[in-house]
Order: structure tokens, then sequence, then C-alpha cells
């Protein structure tokens, strides 16, 4: 959602390129499109659009990504 | 045993059953009405089990007899969604889970997974008419797709599950199923198919473009995959906001008026319901700015916090109503007062909006909460000082 912005620097996601298999599919499970791919790994392409959902993180197969989501 | 062929008018008033065979055990029923019609789905009824109204069929396949949803929705489901929309009955709001079916599916078709919300039932069902699919329904115990891949329900483990006791090997000769986007929060691609054999295809955030994704050769373009949060999706969460703000708000309410009553003569009861009057309407006034009208303004009102969007609209809208009704205000102390109040009431009621929305996150809440409660703790505390105050 490119209108709504949320608090800046507060996201708790952390991202881990050596791990990355560049497999992609943070880019694909992600609703509010903070994944991208950059030379055929993954990268956070918007830190504060992150909602802390954990979508990538549970799909990531090498466990290249963290957060620490809400209550759902 | 005599066949006979031929026309019988059993009514007398042109009901025919050409082609039908009587056998000399059956009898003939002569009755002056005719025969009532007799209700095609009777002959599925079981003792002690109801039909569900929206089932309108079943199909039958080597393993079992799949139930067949109804694509359209009758008067009764729209009723129910809007009472549900107001908190009333939500938890009830269910439907079995298991297979169904859509339309004609055969051992070809598709399989789309959903969550056993009647609601998300409804949307999903509303937009896959014309076509022909199986649908897995999880048991995420009445709640939609998003909200119980967070809670756990909509999971690998509750998918791997369904996807064994609906037997789905066994009903389709492929190995796909397709998951909502939004269940990939629980949902790991990776596990489900080193459990169950079956590889999770990520369709469309919104069950209305289900039948795009269908033509687009199963690609969930940028746009499927993006929530939004449009104007009427914003409003249609206020109902259930003011409902859950509606038994502490009269709690509240009669605490208002004994306060209110506290004046010069130790306590009145005009001033109680006088001035207790008036209180309660700024409480009104804030509730309905935190739930109703910041959500409206949301993406315009140009700070990140909901609290402080919520002291904005409550400011204004409070402002806004004393200029249309003066007389509310009392007095100028008085009048002080109940905007302090309903500024911090709809501030109260805009924060507890973030629980609702597809962009916040915990930590930014977390975060707001700590630099906002105490802001409407103390400014909570002061309205009721001035307000008792200005009765003297």
């Amino acid at each position: 959602m490119d209108t709504f912005r949320y608090i800046e620097n507060v996201s708790s996601l952390i991202l881990n390129p050596e791990k990355c298999i560049g497999c992609g599919i943070c880019t694909h499970v992600c609703p509010q499109n903070v994944m991208e791919m950059q030379d055929r790994k993954a990268a956070i392409a918007d830190f504060d659009a992150c909602m802390e959902c954990g979508a990538c993180v549970t799909n990531c197969p090498s466990g290249a990504l963290e957060v620490s989501p809400g209550v759902g | 045993m005599d066949k006979q062929n031929k026309k019988i008018d059993l009514a007398g008033n042109g009901f025919s059953t050409t082609g039908v065979q009587l056998m000399e055990s059956m009898p003939v029923n002569q009755g002056a009405c005719g025969e009532l019609p007799s209700d095609p789905m009777a002959a599925y009824e079981k003792p002690g089990y109801k039909l569900m109204h929206y089932i309108e069929g079943f199909i039958e396949t080597d393993v079992c007899l799949v139930p067949l949803i109804k694509t359209d929705l009758d008067r009764g489901d729209h009723i129910a969604n809007g009472l549900v929309r107001c908190g009333i009955s939500r938890y009830k709001y269910r439907v079995v889970p298991g297979l169904y079916a859509v339309g004609k599916p055969t051992r070809e078709s598709e399989v789309l997974v959903t969550a056993n919300f009647k609601l998300t039932i409804d949307h999903l069902r509303k937009a896959i008419s014309g076509i022909d699919a199986w649908v897995l329904v999880l048991d995420t115990k009445g709640i939609n797709v998003w909200c119980a891949a967070g809670k756990g329900t909509f999971s690998t483990a509750t998918l791997v599950r369904q996807i064994k006791e609906a037997q789905l090997d066994r009903m389709v000769d492929h190995r796909r199923v397709i998951v909502p986007q939004l269940g990939a929060t629980g949902v790991s691609a990776t596990a489900v198919k080193k459990e169950s054999g079956f590889k999770v295809v990520y369709g469309p955030v919104r069950a209305t473009d289900i039948p795009a994704f269908f033509n687009n050769g199963f690609v969930a373009d940028r746009q499927m995959r993006t929530v939004t949060f449009t104007l009427s999706e914003r409003l249609i969460l206020s109902p259930i906001e003011l409902q859950t703000a509606l038994k502490p708000a009269l709690i509240a309410a009669v605490i208002i008026f004994f306060l209110s009553g506290i004046g010069p003569g130790v306590f009145s009861i005009t001033n109680a319901w006088a001035r207790g009057a008036t209180a309660v309407l700024a409480l009104a006034v804030g509730i309905f700015s935190g739930a109703v009208i910041t959500p409206a303004l949301l993406p315009f009102i140009p700070v990140k916090e909901f609290a402080l969007k919520g002291i904005i609209a409550g400011f204004g809208t409070a402002l806004l109503f004393i200029f249309i009704f003066p007389a509310a205000a009392i007095s100028l102390k008085g009048g002080i007062a109940l905007l302090l109040f309903a500024t911090a009431m709809s501030s109260v009621m805009a924060m507890n909006y973030t629980g609702t929305t597809p962009f916040t996150s915990p930590s930014g809440v977390e975060k707001e909460m700590k630099r906002y409660i105490p802001i409407q703790l103390i400014s909570l505390v002061l309205s009721t000082g001035i307000w008792i105050y200005a009765a003297f």
C-alpha cells in the first residue's frame, strides 16, 4: 500500500544475506512488497513497510529471515 | 408383472406421468390436489443432522459424497453477515471443516484452501461462481485466513492434517493446493510439500481476483499480492469497534452522571442529569471520532501514530460539535473539560484501531502505546477534574 505509511525504524525484520539461497519466495508471500530480488539474492526494498506478519520467515527455506511477529 | 406405459392423469388437473411403469403393487395417488413437489435435498437428510442452506447438492466420488456449495448468497446470508460485522454471534459463524466442491470439479480441478469462518467462505464462494474447483476448508475455529495464520490455526499442521483427512490424494490426480496469499504467515510451502506431497501455490490476496488468477496461468501479479485498505474496507470495521466500546462506554456513562452531580450542594440530581447528559454526549463524540472519523480520514491525517491521528480528529470533531451546538459547552470551563475529554477518548479509540489495520507493525504499536497511553490517562484525569470544578 503506497499511501499507508506507519511508524519508521521500528521493524524487527532482519535478513542474513549469507543464508539466502535466492529462491525468491519471500518476494511472493510478502503482502507489503517489502522484499525484492537484487543480484539473485533477496534484499529489503522497503524496511518501513514491514508489518512483521512473519510470512517471509515462515516460508524461507534456509532461515535467512528473522522477525518477531505480533499476536496475529 | 403388468407393465403399462401410458399417460396417467394423476390429479385430473393437467399433471401427467408419461413413461411411468406401473407395477401391480404400486398404489396410485388419486388425491384431489395431486402430489406435493418433493424437496430434492430431502434425499440427503440423515436422522439427527441438518442440511446447511448453502449446500445445493452432493457430488459422488470414489471416496465419499462431497457437498456442493452454492455460489449465490441469499438474503439470510447477507443479514447474518451484517450482524456478524457488528459483532453479533461472531464466533459461532462457522462452517464444518473438510472438503467441499463448487461447480463440477473433476480429478484435474484445482483445490482452493480456505478458513472455516463463514464470512470468509461467503467471500470465496461468491467470487468463484462459474469455476469448477474443490474447496478445502481448514478448522481455524471460525477465524478468517490472515488472523488465523497469525494465531497458528491456519498453519502447515492444519493444512497437512486436512489434506490427509480429506484423502485429497485420492480425490485429485495432481498434487497442488492453492492457498490464499495471506495464509503464508502460518504456512510453510516447503514443509507442506514434504509432509503431504502437495505443492502450495500461493493465490491472490482477494477472492475476487481468483478468476483472473486462474486465467493468468496461476500467477499472482503485484496487484493481486498487495493488500489494500480502501475507504469501504476501513469503514466496514467501524461497527465492531463501536460494539467493543459499548459496554465500557455504558459503565463510563453511569460514572459520568454521578460525577456530574457533584457541586456546591454536595450532590444535585438535576445537575447529574443535565450536566451528565452533555458529558456523555462528549464521550459519544470522542468514541465516534476515534472509531469512525479517524478510520475514514486515515491516509489524510499527516501523522504516523494512530493515537495522534485520533487527537487531531477528536479535537476537530469536538470543536465542530461545539460550533454547531454551542449550548453543549455549558460554560467555558465545562467546554474546555469536555473538549479535552472527547479528544482523549478519540485518541484511545483510534489507537485501538491499529489492531484491525493491515499495515501497522506490533513494534510500532508498542512504541505509540508507550508514548500516548500516559498522555491519554493524564488528559482523562485532568478533564474529569476540570469538569467537576466547573460545577462550582
